[in-house]
């Protein structure tokens, strides 16, 4: 028991908790923007691409290549690139607030990649069996497409929400606050072990519980 | 009273046009139900799909009871899809949407009813395709015949004036078949509707249809009544459709019957005739001998037939031919 205390000596659990508490809002924060952008441009990806209900050969090359470029830009990259804008956007490239614009623009491609795929997933005949009942595009997207994919799309926000973890990590090393910016600070920069190992593990478990959840919604709706 | 009149359609596939259907006239009257067969590249999808725009017809003219189809504008389109309905060989349910929602779909998407009257309509028609018990559940936990009771529900919940049948019974099995088919039947002799229905399986025009067409490589090779194309099929497409329902193959029976003394001769009736006393009667007046060498008995829709291949020997045969053709019968002799 001794031993364990002493291993654990650097632990300061309040600086662990308020860790935690700002990689919780950085994650959240920038999960909720990067559905609310990577969403529609997910739905144009698809309905631009070739046949489908909206193919445009040039405006779905131009986006594809957006998104191309954004996510082969390393993270780390994209971190330091970012300063400027998320200075004029937030008003500081510190802490939570100047972490989020990077882990959205970051992380959007990505996702609206994803949901491109789910799209692709939905049967063809839905489509044209909805579009036999009279619907417009914008219908067929809202009540036909969107529902069938969202197993498919809980699945992306899942994954996302995993890689946003990560990303946040890494966020640590531009002064982002968070779990990953203690496990730099202390767990590396002051070889403090114990602090490297709670925060991984830290970081384990909630990974861990955003799968479960995840998991379980895709079930839920997949509706088998 | 659907009619085309010069429809064509031609896909660009790699820069090279491929001619999906040939230019064809049509017409659909009202409150038939008009099979199309024909295999798999014939056409018949194509055609199905030009009657609501699915496929845009690359020329030609496509009018539904007087209004001009191929003339619609987006909105005027969709309001006319509104009033044909379309089911699937795969079903195409949504399988995020619960029975009762896969049927209120086109009345939400129409959106000209309150929730209220939407739910009204909906139990009223799944009692009509007895699913009533299964509103609650999805796709997914129904049988492929169910399946297809909710996408019928379904493609009637706007009242159209036409249905159409893509592949609707060719991915389920031989009775659930029968009893989609005579689904199929009711609704249109209750409801008046024009049913328009694609199919490879002649069985299935046999059973439903008035009116059929044959197609062939983007052609339509025959077309008439059932009972019509059925028993005397002119084209080699449409013989082979025959024969693949009668399962008899004509040259097989040939070597078969080889051995069989006196003359062979082919005798097909249909209605009334079917249940004339014929044979008895003729053998008794010109004392030929007959053996029933290969026959059925059946009926085409409501229409009762028959079709007798029979050895004839002794007495006097040619009073008795003379006979059958002079009767209600068709005769063929085939040596």
């Amino acid at each position: 028991m001794d031993v364990l205390l002493s291993f654990f000596a650097n632990i300061d659990w309040s600086e662990i908790w308020l860790a935690t508490g700002d990689t919780m809002t950085m994650l959240f924060g920038s999960l909720f923007f990067t559905v609310v952008l990577g969403l529609p441009l997910g739905v144009l990806l698809f309905l631009t691409s070739p046949r489908q209900l909206f193919e445009q050969k040039s405006l779905y090359a131009f986006l594809s290549l957006i998104v191309n470029i954004l996510r082969s830009l390393p993270f780390i990259i994209l971190l330091i690139v970012m300063i400027p804008f998320t200075v004029l956007l937030t008003g500081t490239s510190l802490g939570v607030a100047g972490a989020i614009p990077p882990l959205v623009v970051g992380a959007t491609p990505f996702f609206a990649r994803l949901v491109e795929t789910a799209l692709r997933e939905v049967d063809r005949g839905i489509i044209e069996a909805t579009q036999s009942m009279g619907a417009t595009t914008r219908q067929i997207i809202t009540n036909a497409l969107l529902p069938e994919a969202r197993p498919g799309i809980f699945a992306a926000i899942t994954v996302t929400a995993i890689t946003l973890v990560s990303y946040t990590a890494m966020a640590g090393v531009v002064g982002a606050g968070g779990l990953g910016d203690l496990a730099i600070r202390f767990g590396y920069q002051r070889f403090q072990t114990d602090v490297m190992v709670v925060t991984v593990v830290m970081l384990l478990i909630l990974v861990q519980i955003l799968q479960t959840v995840g998991d379980k919604l895709v079930v839920h709706f997949s509706r088998k | 009273m659907i009619e085309f009149h010069n429809v064509h359609k031609t896909y660009r596939v790699a820069g090279k046009d491929i001619p999906a259907l040939h230019p064809t006239s049509l017409r659909v009257e009202r409150g038939q139900v008009f099979g199309l067969i024909g295999h798999s590249g014939a056409g018949k999808s194509t055609l199905l799909r030009l009657i609501n725009r699915l496929e845009e017809p690359s020329g030609g003219q496509i009018t539904v009871d007087g209004e001009e189809v191929t003339a619609l504008d987006a909105n005027g389109l969709r309001r006319f899809r509104q009033q044909v309905g379309m089911i699937f060989q795969h079903f195409n349910l949504l399988a995020s949407k619960t029975v009762a929602d896969n049927v209120a779909l086109p009345l939400t998407l129409a959106g000209e009813l309150s929730r209220k009257e939407i739910d009204l309509r909906v139990a009223e028609l799944l009692a009509r395709v007895g699913l009533s018990d299964h509103a609650r559940k999805y796709p997914a936990q129904l049988s492929g015949g169910q399946k297809q009771r909710v996408g019928i529900a379904r493609a009637l919940a706007t009242k159209p004036k036409i249905l159409l049948c893509d592949e609707a019974t060719s991915a389920l099995d031989p009775q659930t078949t029968a009893s989609v088919l005579k689904l199929l039947a009711e609704i249109n002799r209750e409801l008046n509707l024009t049913i328009v229905l694609i199919t490879h399986e002649m069985d299935v025009i046999r059973r439903v249809c008035d009116q059929v067409a044959v197609m062939d490589a983007g052609v339509i090779v025959e077309q008439g009544s059932v009972a019509e194309v059925f028993l005397h099929p002119q084209h080699p497409t449409t013989k082979r459709f025959v024969q693949e329902a009668e399962q008899v193959d004509e040259g097989e029976q040939r070597d078969v019957f080889a051995h069989v003394p006196g003359r062979i001769v082919r005798l097909t009736f249909q209605g009334e005739a079917t249940y004339a006393p014929l044979l008895g009667t003729v053998a008794r007046e010109t004392g030929v001998d007959y053996s029933i060498l290969a026959g059925r008995i059946d009926h085409i829709k409501d229409t009762p037939y028959g079709q007798l291949t029979l050895a004839v020997t002794g007495g006097d045969m040619e009073a008795a031919f003379a006979r059958f053709t002079a009767a209600d019968v068709h005769m063929e002799v085939l040596r």
